[in-house]
């Protein structure tokens, strides 16, 4: 409304900015269906491949035979390792600075590694071919262990690296070590252990498990042989990063080369990496001049792509008498599979897990990580982590639990004395971080205050009390957790992906009628960007919401940026939507003066107007001065109404969360219940409380699953015995526990509109959260440490150890 | 492989085509036909991506040959849009109350929920979970989608009472 | 994914089916719901030349509920089980089992027959209908024959059913007015296989007791029926115990699984005897 009778209220409303649950603009087509996923693009001419795949862990592979396969119809090729060496492409770089095989180079490493790559008419030819192919396999010993797996006389795993006592993040000590990496205060902290009252030592260890979208990892690549212009459309949650990489490894420049990630049906770190599923389509698109299609299947899915976790972390953390805590001290073993394909960082490479100290004022500290190769599929990093913050944050959140009972002590009491105090923020930790902002304490009380904690413990004792009087096989359980994150990597000066910096980007352009168009260098995977990003420039350049179209993924329009994962998304590309969008507000001043014919200071942003200070009813609106940048000659300034940003952060952000959960345990049948889970997050400012709200609730049941039944589990043999929904626990509706949501608000000090980023703070918070819960249920019987997933059988073994069922 | 003709009734229109016997259903309407709305999530049939509305049932069309849907009648998602355009009233509410995040679930989940909703218009929330049970998501922890369906059946109900 | 090819056939009766049969062997198979063979064949796990539709075929179709007895044709759905009222009134032990087979898809295309006849130890109505004494009617070119659910199999698999043979019927005995039952099932979510399940009916000085997935067969045995049919629960618990054979697998390891069968089938018992009236 061009005029005063709407309050300043009333008109922000109207935008739907910040702080509003604004309804999804992408909605409209995913409810009825016409979302654009890969597997939907379909192309003339299209073809189509898939991989014939190992079955062994460890392997030679002494003969790949494809004539059989070639005389299926509709099978039009076979590649092998040999097709692809000439090209240089047999292999390709991680993104952890090792090497990865695109297909099988004389030997296999884990079961389900790509052999071959069959090229059909359709995908039913394609899969006759793909059981067409004869490969003869010599088997090799095979090692899963990662501990036995640094023994003396383990089978060599990596011929490739025989003889490299140097790999990309220092020496290697062994054949099957591929790093040590170091931080903190060694020395320091051992003489604090060694001279400390209290000590307690356990070896927490986070299983491996899988992110699991629901739509597996994908592309089409079609190289256009007249124009030489090769185009990906790929679940690529780095689309950027892809084409540069992309680019350096099979020669064709940059230029030619168009990523677009379309519609993409979650990603959770699954999909940043490349895989060789990507790199032989668009080789076989340049050979047969057509598009080719490659869609993997959830077995493929479950055991080739990027894993999660598998850190075995031993820990010892020392306190005083009175609970101070003196020294944290940490080595992980962590096992990455057949290659080091972590989505890390490059000066990472065991990611963030020196946020270990998690939220505790630990004045002495040390972590040392030792990444080792075994037969099982490559990766690390992924599944809602932030790099690593998960293991890190589980690995604190036992070893307080643990230091709680050889102190005698209640576990919440025990958080709330080592809390870092507000006073303390920007916080220095022991392991090099430097914490934005925070304020532990409110949170903490705030959560112990809303489920109640109190009477829960006096049911807890009153429950225990029943059962060593056989009035009840159940126990009480109190899950507790208060975790910080770290997100939003981040600085160039020391976060890169390959050598790209980490910063991300906005451009924005306004239209002469007052509409506007946005592009990100981050890409959504179901978080909402085109909803979320839009109110961050509706309420910086008073622009309602629903005139911005935002669009991300196309590396030919969208600027230069690194991505959504590690929940960086609105604390990197959101800091600079806020500094592209201030950038335009600082030009709509001038032209608003200059039509109000009054100086620049003298007019103020007001909503969705500049007015003149002191004069009110004198104003411009926002509208009238994206009109006026394309149809007014103003003086010193340029035609048109746009602005990008490429925001480098100054520091992560550091969002944070009190977590408390109830759970059941039935000691003789392992089965539980969970009565409430009530999380509480405090992401600095908050953009859009609804989506906030989502994000935890799927993050959280990520979580449960984790914590609750789901892992990627191998035999002795390196067979996958987890490869399928059956056996990888996905809940559904009915297993799913609800959640009660809350929240504080701690802006971040460093960002431009305080905000700090949500994704992975759910899936962080809410394993140990469970997983405490499952200890605190059996800690009167001597429980210390039993290691996830707690599915039912797990749990009837706490309780048969503990002789529970005497 | 010799192809067989099939005839079917998908979303009130008329199709038919010839696909090899062993074609499923979920690749004849996402191939063949263009309907793109159901999904793959697996091949188990354990995820209901791929859940479609076949002769009145809830049906996972990754586990059912064109040949046995032969003369079915097919609703997918796409069909659940009014006749002017506008969303249906399952398709609203999922978007009012966040029931969907990547929306890969989305089509099979507001297929089913149309179905479960035929069964039982007026259900517990238990009987939503009970009833979504073939359906896995893996972004929304189920919570806004149990408030959505639960939203439609209270509208669809109220739009009846007033109706009559 | 992506099943090898085959030939479909989708007879209007009976005869033509058991022609197809007869005439390609053991290079045919039937397919009722096909949400046990599909999944199979998916994975290249099941290769057949031959694929026999029975949908249209309407002697295999439809119940008939009888004060003495009920008869269910083998393609009824488990949702045609659940929403029948006049079974649920004579065999409520039916709805209450079916309910807990897989999720609502599955459900309303599985059939009784094809979860009796495949012969998968974990699926849930061969250990029910063994508890019930039901008898499957098998049609083949030489005639009909009835075999017992008890006779009916005999390892994962392979049950007393020839290859030429459909089953086509399924018939059971309506339990003493006031016999108390009980399906108990775990499981480790909506969708799996039992850990364990037990099958229970006790009555007036008569029960019956079977358990599903815990051996390579379901489990029905005689002796236990009768321990707890004179009031012996812990003899009946001892005596499944000896007679079940659980295997290792992702769901636990032995004793594990043994502990379960036991509390399973307390569950039941408990929740049977709670209902006998």
């Amino acid at each position: 409304m061009n005029d005063q009778t709407m309050t300043p209220q009333e008109r922000a409303a109207g935008l739907k900015g910040m702080g509003t649950s604004r309804k999804r603009v992408e909605d409209v087509r995913f409810t009825q269906g016409k979302g654009n996923y890969v597997d939907d693009i379909k192309m003339d001419g299209m073809l189509f491949g898939d991989f014939v795949r190992s079955p062994y862990a460890h392997a030679r592979v002494t003969s790949i035979n494809a004539e059989e396969a070639l005389k299926v119809p509709g099978v039009a090729a076979v590649i092998t390792a040999k097709d692809l060496e000439p090209l240089g492409l047999h292999w390709m770089p991680t993104l952890a600075g090792d090497k990865q095989m695109v297909l099988a180079d004389g030997k296999v490493l884990f079961q389900g590694q790509e052999v071959a790559f069959v090229i059909g008419t359709d995908r039913y030819a394609v899969a006759d071919g793909v059981a067409a192919v004869e490969v003869d396999y010599e088997e090799l010993p095979v090692v899963t262990d990662p501990f036995k797996a640094l023994e003396p006389d383990a089978p060599v795993l990596r011929e490739d690296l025989a003889g490299q006592t140097e790999g990309a993040h220092g020496p290697r000590r062994h054949h099957n070590h591929i790093f040590t990496w170091e931080v903190g205060d060694k020395d320091a902290t051992e003489k604090v252990l060694a001279e400390a009252d209290v000590v307690a030592e356990e070896m927490v260890y986070y299983h491996r498990t899988h992110p699991v979208p629901l739509e597996t990892c994908g592309c089409v690549a079609s190289m256009d042989k007249v124009t030489g212009k090769l185009t990906v459309w790929g679940t690529f949650q780095a689309p950027h990063a892809v084409r540069t990489v992309a680019s350096l490894i099979s020669g064709i420049a940059e230029h030619n080369i168009r990523i677009i990630s379309p519609d993409i049906g979650g990603g959770f770190g699954n999909k940043v990496g490349v895989y060789p599923g990507y790199i032989c389509s668009i080789v076989a698109s340049i050979v047969t001049g057509k598009p080719v299609k490659w869609v993997e299947n959830r077995m493929d899915n479950l055991m080739s792509t990027a894993f999660a976790r598998d850190y075995w972390m031993k820990g010892r953390i020392s306190a005083a008498k009175d609970g101070k805590i003196t020294g944290l001290w940490c080595h992980t073993t962590a096992d990455h599979g057949g290659f080091d394909a972590c989505a890390d960082p490059t000066k990472f490479p065991a990611g963030f897990m020196s946020i270990c100290t998690g939220s505790y004022d630990i004045p002495v500290a040390y972590l040392g990580v030792d990444g080792v190769y075994t037969n099982k599929a490559p990766g690390g990093v992924a599944y809602r982590c932030s790099f690593r913050v998960t293991e890190a944050a589980y690995f604190i959140e036992r070893m307080i639990e643990v230091l709680a009972i050889k102190l005698g002590m209640d576990a919440a009491e025990l958080r709330r004395i080592n809390f870092i105090k507000p006073d303390q923020f920007p916080y220095q930790s022991a392991l090099g971080w430097e914490y934005d902002s925070g304020d532990y304490h409110t949170a903490w009380d705030k959560a112990l205050n809303a489920v109640g904690y109190a009477d829960l413990r006096a049911e807890q004792a009153q429950r225990l009390e029943d059962f060593k009087a056989g009035k009840t096989r159940k126990l009480i359980g109190i899950g507790l957790t208060h975790f910080t994150e770290i997100v939003g990597a981040g600085p160039v000066k020391n976060c890169d992906i390959l050598g790209l910096g980490m910063f991300d980007s906005c451009e924005i352009r306004i239209h002469p009628t007052g509409s506007a168009i946005a592009r990100l260098g981050t890409i959504s995977q179901g978080q909402g960007h085109a909803t979320t990003f839009a109110q961050i420039i509706a309420s910086e350049i008073g622009i309602p919401a629903d005139d911005i179209t935002l669009e991300e993924g196309d590396t030919d329009t969208a600027p230069y940026g690194l991505g959504t994962y590690g929940s960086r998304s609105t604390p990197v590309a959101g800091a600079a939507t806020a500094m592209a969008a201030r950038k335009i507000r600082a030009k709509a001043q001038m032209i608003a003066a200059y039509l109000l014919e009054v100086h620049d200071d003298d007019v103020e942003f007001d909503v969705d107007r500049f007015a003149v200070k002191g004069a009110p009813e004198r104003f411009k609106t926002m509208k009238e001065i994206a009109f006026a940048s394309y149809n007014q000659a103003i003086p010193g300034l340029e035609p048109g109404l746009e602005a990008v940003s490429y925001y480098d952060p100054p520091n992560m952000t550091f969002p944070f969360g009190a977590y408390i959960c109830v759970m059941e345990f039935d000691v003789d049948t392992g089965e539980h219940e969970v009565r409430s889970f009530y999380a509480l997050d405090d992401c600095g400012t908050r953009i859009n409380p609804m989506i906030i709200e989502g994000q935890v609730h799927g993050g959280a049941t990520e979580g449960y699953a984790i914590a609750m039944g789901q892992e990627i589990a191998y035999d002795q043999m390196g067979n996958h015995k987890t490869a399928t929904l059956m056996d990888f626990f996905v809940p559904t509706a009915w297993e799913t526990p609800s959640y009660t949501t809350d929240h504080t608000v701690t802006p971040s000090p460093h960002h431009p509109i305080g905000a700090k980023g949500v994704g992975e703070s759910p899936n962080v918070g809410s394993v140990p959260c469970f997983s405490n819960a499952v200890h605190d249920a059996f800690r009167p019987f001597g429980l210390m440490q039993s290691h996830m997933p707690h599915d039912q059988w797990r749990i009837w073994k706490i309780a048969n150890d503990l002789g529970l069922h005497g | 492989m010799t192809k067989m003709h099939v005839k079917l009734n998908v979303n009130g229109a008329d199709v038919e085509g010839q696909a090899e016997p062993r074609t499923l259903l979920i690749h004849f309407l996402r191939e063949t036909l263009g309907i793109t709305g159901p999904h793959i999530g697996c091949e188990t049939s354990h995820c209901g991506a791929c859940t479609v509305d076949m002769n009145g049932k809830s049906v996972k069309s990754c586990t059912v040959f064109v040949g046995q849907a032969n003369g079915a009648e097919i609703t997918t998602v796409e069909g659940l849009v009014n006749d002017d355009g506008s969303l249906g009233v399952i398709q609203e509410m999922f978007r009012e109350h966040h029931g969907l995040q990547c929306g890969f679930c989305t089509p099979g989940m507001i297929t089913r929920a149309h179905r479960l909703l035929q069964e039982n218009p007026n259900p517990t929330e238990d009987e939503v979970r009970f009833g979504i049970s073939g359906n896995l998501c893996r972004c929304t922890g189920y919570q806004n989608i149990v408030k959505a369906i639960m939203a439609a059946a209270a509208q669809m109900n109220a739009s009846k009472e007033a109706a009559e | 994914m992506i099943p090898a090819g085959f030939e479909y056939h989708r007879p209007a009766d009976l005869a033509s089916a058991l022609g197809i049969l007869h005439e390609h062997g053991d290079e045919a198979r039937v397919v009722a719901g096909g949400h046990s063979l599909i999944p199979m064949m998916k994975l290249r796990m099941a290769e057949l030349a031959h694929l026999v539709d029975l949908q249209d075929i309407a002697e295999i179709k439809g119940f008939e509920i009888g004060d003495d007895a009920v008869s269910i044709g083998a393609m009824a759905s488990q949702h045609e089980l659940i929403a029948n009222d006049d079974l649920a009134r004579v065999l409520p032990i039916i709805r209450e089992a079916a309910l807990q087979i897989a999720d609502p898809q599955v459900r309303y295309l599985g059939t009784i027959g094809g979860n009796v006849a495949n012969g998968d130890p974990g699926n849930d109505m061969p250990g029910l209908m063994q508890c019930l004494n039901a008898s499957y009617d098998l049609i083949g070119p030489g005639g009909t024959r009835q075999v017992a659910a008890r006779d009916f199999y005999e390892a994962a698999y392979f049950t007393a059913r020839e290859d030429d043979e459909i089953l086509t019927r399924i018939s059971i005995p309506v339990p003493a007015a006031g016999t108390g039952y009980a399906y108990v099932k775990q499981k480790r979510k909506i969708g799996d296989y039992a850990t364990a399940a037990a099958a229970v009916l006790v009555g007036d000085g008569t029960a019956s007791v079977a358990m599903t997935n815990l051996a390579d067969t379901p489990i029905w045995s005689d002796k236990a029926s009768e321990a707890l049919a004179a009031g012996h629960d812990e003899g009946c618990i001892a005596l499944l115990q000896e007679a079940i054979d659980p295997q290792e697998d992702m769901r636990g390891p032995v004793a594990f699984k043994r502990h379960v069968a036991e509390m399973v089938l307390r569950r039941a018992i408990s929740s049977a005897l709670s209902r006998r009236s």
